[in-house]
């Protein structure tokens, strides 16, 4: 809880601050990046490519899209992220606590005048807000907003924009972050059938436990669950709860067939735990690399959806 | 002397194409399968008072019954568990000819598995509260969805417990595809692969590559059961059913049997190749060739160990000396298997032992007189011995 509330302030540190350094762009407005853009959107307007068709409309000349304020000041594309210069600092502090997500929730963008050829864009960005910690569905993070001041070359304003992303922390180790929030109800994650014998199983896993059967008569442990005693026939059963404590006893990495709410390739692990019985799970914070038949492990429990719990298996800790 | 064992024949076999889009309906492969099963066999359509299949197949027996101009049907069974039940229709069939329920049995599997459905595909349980779908709970949230999946966890631990590799698997796949290449009515005829080329298919599921898998195909087997007194007097040699069976056992589950004391081991299997050898009063070495279920190369190792064919745990070394390939002392899967001449789920595997027992397989490597026949493993499962008569 400190952990949280300390990251809580001191991201809000950054309130009123350069969220980064101001940035020129690296080209004066052109059109032919502009024809580029067009075509990649599908933008026909002939005024923003053809001098003649802005004539007519009392421009000088070719005029850039609006939307295309921001691109203009774009950081250049490195493969494997931008450098350390060119992150935002207040996104960092989330990123160094674990929210490692991130996807943009809003751009809002105001303009003061068309940009023309010759134009270059400088912004300036101050951090706006950030917010409590908030529940989404992909999982527990801050919404962070920016805005951005655009000028020209002579330091006169263009336009502004308002940058809202949310950090988040993943619910599930592979669970990729969908694009859209909504993107997260078009394909739900697979629920189990409940039925009357199996109910407490996920009931208890719903409250961060994993109940084994066991039963009362010979005091038989059991899983997948039951109605029956395998060893002497009696329907009467209890549960105890799993230490959490495993070895690996299998595993296997999915490539084909995928399913969007999972992130490939997904190792899928069989566990026997300490009480002797087996359970299928994913692995949390373990690549297919480190899977080693007999490795220690230790249960917990991913939020694959709000509300929607799973058994997971994580390393077990040194000397646990 | 067993009630069962030679009292029935296989007397015809029937198929249609193997292919990607058989282009017709599933009703109409399993009519013209059946058809020209009993045309092979030389009895008439009139005289089929009884049809057997199994679960997944989608056409009714009496759909089919009708379309062959069926007159009386007074026997039909389906039996459950998709694949592992290929071989158990056979022995419905013999135990209702052996009984005077019914004369003449088509069995029969006929399927568009590529061009409208697909098993590899995944699998996503409705919602209903059943316990058929309750097991799915404990494996699909899991992203574990997948029949090579389920395989794959299994191939896994075999491979932990005796040292095999993939290249083990490979080999098997290999010496399929290598009979396929020679089988005209394969999809994978004259398309031999090699162990590189199995090494470098990409995974499906790890440790399965590609060339692990069996296909997906579209076509149609059927088989007619009918005594062996009469079989003798038709016009194809006698293929008598010496021995039939069925199993599940040591904990079964649907294709994850995880929590039996030994994961490595096909104990179904075991209960059904100790039955068979039992029923037949035969053993390893009167088997001359085996058709040994490949929905996946890896399960192709536990069963040469529960037919006693190596000692447990060392069938990769038995695959490796050559035993199961083109040549060896226990061809195995001479039609090329479902890796190579099409996924009929395990009925196409019968049709070829009844070939072998004839002495008309394309790949016929001698006489066979006694032959294996196994249905789907890691599932309930079921097996044959055919035998010359
Ligand atoms: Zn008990």
């Amino acid at each position: 809880m400190n952990d949280v509330s300390d990251l809580y302030t001191r991201a809000r540190t950054w309130i009123g601050k350069e969220a980064g350094k101001p940035t020129m762009a690296r080209d004066v407005v052109n059109v032919p990046m502009i024809r580029r853009w067009c075509e990649a959107m599908g933008e026909e307007n002939p005024i923003y490519v053809d001098a003649e068709a802005a004539q007519a409309e009392g421009f000088p000349g070719p005029v850039s899209p609006p939307a295309m304020l921001e691109v203009w000041t774009m950081a250049r594309y490195r493969p494997g992220g931008r450098l350390p210069e060119e992150g935002i600092p207040v996104l960092n502090l989330f990123d160094e606590a674990g929210y490692t997500g991130v996807v943009a929730t809003n751009i809002e963008q105001e303009y003061d005048r068309y940009l023309v050829e010759g134009d270059r864009v400088s912004y300036t960005a101050i951090v706006d807000d950030v917010s409590e910690e908030k529940r989404t569905g992909l999982g527990i993070g801050h919404f962070i907003t920016i805005r951005y001041e655009f000028t020209d070359q002579n330091g006169g304003p263009v336009g502004r924009m308002l940058f809202r992303v949310l950090k988040f922390k993943p619910n599930l180790a592979q669970a990729k972050a969908p694009a859209t929030e909504s993107a997260g109800n078009e394909f739900p994650h697979p629920r189990p059938a409940i039925t009357h014998d199996n109910a407490h199983y996920w009931e208890g896993i719903a409250k961060r436990e994993l109940l084994i059967q066991k039963c009362s008569d010979c005091g038989h442990l059991r899983h997948p669950p039951g109605p029956g005693c395998p060893q002497c026939q009696s329907l009467e059963w209890e549960t105890v709860k799993a230490s959490g404590k495993g070895t690996l006893y299998s595993h296997v990495t999915m490539h084909h067939p995928r399913l969007p709410t999972f992130d490939y390739p997904l190792p899928v692990l069989l566990v026997e735990l300490e009480e002797g019985v087996r359970i299928v799970a994913n692995g949390i914070d373990l690549p297919a690399s480190d899977l080693t038949i007999g490795m220690p492990l230790e249960l917990d429990f991913v939020e694959v959806e709000p509300g929607y719990l799973l058994p997971g298996f994580r390393p077990a800790r040194t000397g646990g | 002397m067993n009630a069962l064992s030679g009292k029935a024949a296989i007397t015809g076999i029937g198929a249609t194409e193997f292919s990607k889009n058989s282009g017709r309906s599933e009703l109409r492969l399993a009519v013209e399968a059946t058809l020209a099963a009993l045309a092979d066999a030389g009895i008439d359509p009139e005289e089929v008072d009884g049809l057997s299949t199994y679960t997944m197949d989608n056409n009714p027996e009496i759909e089919l019954f009708r379309n062959i101009g069926g007159r009386d049907l007074k026997f039909f069974s389906r039996i459950h568990y998709g694949g592992g039940a290929a071989c158990a229709p056979i022995m419905h069939a013999a135990m209702a000819v052996a009984t005077g329920v019914a004369e003449v049995v088509v069995c029969y599997r006929a399927m568009n598995e590529r061009s409208q459905y697909r098993f590899g595909a995944g699998f996503a349980p409705d919602a209903t509260p059943t316990a058929e779908i309750a097991h799915y709970g404990y494996y699909v949230p899991f992203g574990l969805m997948s029949p090579a999946s389920w395989v794959a966890m299994s191939a896994r631990r075999y491979m932990h417990e005796y040292g095999v590799t993939s290249e083990d698997f490979g080999r098997i796949a290999v010496g399929f595809r290598d009979f396929a290449a020679t089988n005209p009515n394969a999809w994978f005829y004259q398309q031999p692969i090699t162990l590189e080329q199995h090494q470098a298919s990409r995974w499906i599921v790890e440790p399965l590559h590609l060339l692990d898998c069996c296909q997906e195909s579209d076509g149609a087997v059927a088989v007619v059961v009918t005594s062996a007194e009469r079989a003798r007097k038709l016009r194809q040699p006698p293929v008598i059913i010496n021995a039939a069976a069925q199993g599940a056992c040591d904990d079964q589950q649907m294709m994850t049997s995880y929590y039996r004391p030994d994961v490595a081991r096909l104990s179904e299997m075991d209960l059904v190749a100790n039955q068979l050898y039992a029923m037949a009063g035969l053993g390893p070495d009167d088997i001359q060739a085996a058709i040994l279920y490949d929905h996946f190369s890896p399960f192709v190792l536990p069963q040469i160990e529960a037919f006693g064919f190596a000692p447990q745990g060392q069938a990769a070394d038995f695959v490796r000396e050559g035993n199961i390939a083109r040549g060896g002392r226990l061809p195995v899967n001479t039609n090329g298997g479902q890796l190579g001449e099409a996924y009929i789920h395990g009925l196409n595997g019968v049709a070829e032992g009844v070939r072998l027992v004839r002495g008309q397989s394309v790949n016929q490597p001698g006489d066979c007189r006694n032959v294996v026949v196994t249905a789907g493993t890691g599932v309930p499962t079921s097996g044959l011995i055919l035998t010359a008569g």
